[in-house]
């Protein structure tokens, strides 16, 4: 073995394993931090979660479209990237309708966090409804401007390597977008009267009742701040992937386990949370078979595809996750509750 | 001339029977009053009332010379009542800094100085200052939940047992610190089950038996009372 394969070796996990799990993750760390903000403060387990996440990206998408029929692009960047505020308006707009039409209701009966999961399930349905019915349930590509930062045939010439690497550009807003988002959300918790008085409400209501902290503003700044995460979140991976509202339903599983796995209500356990269960999805489905090829000696060379599990079961491995984590460590990784 | 906060004829309760029979309660600043009274005497009752947590059938509360009677608690906050529960009176999760500046919630100007006086009053607070309010000892916790407290600087400071579960040294220092705060023009109302040691420090008491006033009068006169301390006191 020469070091030209470990190199190659390196490269084709690089750019199957670690660069994907790294962007999936980063994610899937938006949409469980939205999830995770939610659970701490308005005390529900929200399932439109996932639905509400299409539903942003849906908004994202009609704006970019009209951004591109008057002519506005976004040059090497996305269109998307300039919708996407609009939409964040928009979508936290719409959310806060269905809090005053549907969760005020509820909160003000100080109904039990069962009740408000359960209705949390019935705005899911009809979040799918309007999704399906505005957009319809199609694939859709919304992506535009420069494809690829480092392409798979340039980096083997470059490098005079048989294994080439891509980076998509998708790939690394999504990185820059989430660590930005990431950042701005724990300094906002960390450091603003706003963001303490959000965690003072969501550790002890009575006493933040006491203290004149105005439950309607925390809930309400609650609502705005989990809308622009989970559709930076639901945009970020339309823009690496594609759009389609059932994709984007079967993200609601990764994105539970992401929060058990971290510690529900914890927003590092969040992040956290969202890159083990990224990780482990990828990781658990590739096949090795070429990267054994690269590193062992000719007589070992494995036959079949050396895969731990199909792509088909992914969801599989957040589901075993997440029953592995409850078993083990129901806390999560980060204990305690607290946003 | 009524005192500064004057509560008269509360009755009611939490909707079924009622627990406080036109019961009176009375402070004035710079002065400590204690509610004692046997168990299921009314006595958190009386305090929750004053704070407007029950619905109240009639009575008034005044506020000096506004009628608060029908604020809601927040309000009652915000017009200078502070209130310091007997449990889940912390922010546990939040650092001792954090629960007070959340205690400051409704001020607008700086509440830095304030922070620092409550410093100088709880110096143990400083130390402890960048560390969670949850993992500190139980007498600790009770010095953050009255510091977090005094942060809307009250005229009436209302505690429901602050010695509840503390050891009897921490017991002695948080009735030092009460008398502090009442010379700093404050009325205190305490809810208090050692009622002995709380009389001690106390310039009035109330004894509530029933959800009605049983005896009122001079902290001390309370205690060397024969008939209060048989039936109250243990003797």
């Amino acid at each position: 073995m020469d070091n030209f394969e470990l190199v190659n070796a390196l490269v084709l996990i690089s750019n199957f394993v670690l660069i994907p799990a790294l962007s999936y993750g980063s994610q899937l760390a938006l949409a469980t931090l939205s999830l995770t903000i939610i659970y701490g403060v308005l005390r529900f387990s929200n399932f439109a979660q996932a639905d509400w996440m299409s539903f942003g990206t849906m908004t994202t998408i009609l704006f970019t479209w009209y951004l591109q029929s008057l002519g506005i692009t976004g040059g090497f960047l996305p269109t998307a990237l300039i919708a996407l505020p609009f939409a964040i308006i928009l979508t936290a707009l719409f959310c806060l309708l269905i809090d005053r039409s549907v969760y005020s209701f509820y909160r003000k009966k100080k109904s039990q966090p069962i009740v408000l999961m359960i209705v949390s399930v019935g705005v899911m349905f009809i979040l799918q409804a309007i999704v399906r019915f505005i957009i319809g349930p199609n694939d859709r590509k919304f992506f535009d401007g420069e494809k690829y930062i480092v392409h798979a045939l340039d980096f083997k010439d470059y490098f005079g390597l048989s294994e080439g690497l891509t980076i998509k550009s998708t790939q690394l807003i999504t990185l820059i977008v989430a660590i930005i988002a990431m950042v701005s959300l724990f300094y906002f918790l960390q450091r603003t009267k706003m963001g303490k008085s959000m965690r003072a409400y969501s550790n002890n209501e009575d006493l933040a009742l006491l203290s004149g902290i105005n439950p309607e503003r925390v809930v309400l700044i609650t609502w705005v701040i989990a809308s622009a995460l989970i559709t930076t979140a639901g945009v970020l991976y339309g823009l690496d992937k594609s759009f389609k509202p059932f994709t984007y339903f079967n993200l609601l599983l990764p994105m539970f386990a992401a929060a058990i796995v971290g510690g529900i209500g914890s927003p590092i356990g969040a992040v956290i949370g969202g890159y083990v269960i990224a990780f482990s999805e990828i990781t658990l489905t590739y096949a090795y078979k070429k990267f054994f090829i690269y590193l062992l000696p000719e007589n070992l060379e494995p036959s079949g595809l050396m895969q731990v599990l199909s792509t088909d079961y992914k969801f599989a491995i957040s589901f075993i996750i997440l029953v592995i984590v409850l078993i083990v460590r129901p806390t999560g990784i980060v204990k305690g509750k607290i946003i | 001339m009524s005192k500064f906060l004057s509560c008269t004829n509360m009755t009611g309760g939490y909707g079924g029977e009622d627990i406080l029979h036109s019961c009176n309660i009375e402070v004035d600043v710079n002065e400590i009053v204690v509610i004692v009274g046997p168990n299921g005497a009314g006595k958190s009752t009386a305090m929750k009332a004053m704070l407007g947590m029950i619905n109240l059938k009639c009575g008034d509360i005044i506020l000096d010379g506004n009628d608060i009677s029908n604020l809601s608690p927040q309000k009652r906050v915000a017009a200078g009542i502070a209130f310091v529960p007997q449990s889940m009176n912390i922010f546990s999760e939040l650092t001792v800094e954090e629960n007070l500046e959340m205690g400051g919630f409704l001020r607008d100007e700086n509440i830095q100085k304030t922070i620092e006086e409550i410093y100088e009053l709880f110096p143990a607070m400083k130390e402890k200052r960048n560390q969670l309010a949850g993992e500190l000892s139980g007498g600790q916790r009770q010095q953050v939940a009255v510091s977090r407290a005094l942060m809307t600087q009250p005229k009436v400071l209302m505690l429901d047992e602050p010695t509840a579960g503390v050891s009897p040294i921490v017991m002695d220092e948080i009735f030092d610190r009460i008398v502090q705060i009442k010379e700093m023009g404050v009325a205190v109302v305490i809810v208090e089950q050692n009622a002995k040691q709380a009389l001690k420090i106390a310039d009035f008491g109330h004894v509530l038996v029933n959800g009605e006033n049983r005896f009122y009068g001079k902290g001390n006169e309370l205690l060397t009372d024969p008939e209060v301390r048989k039936s109250f006191l243990g003797g």
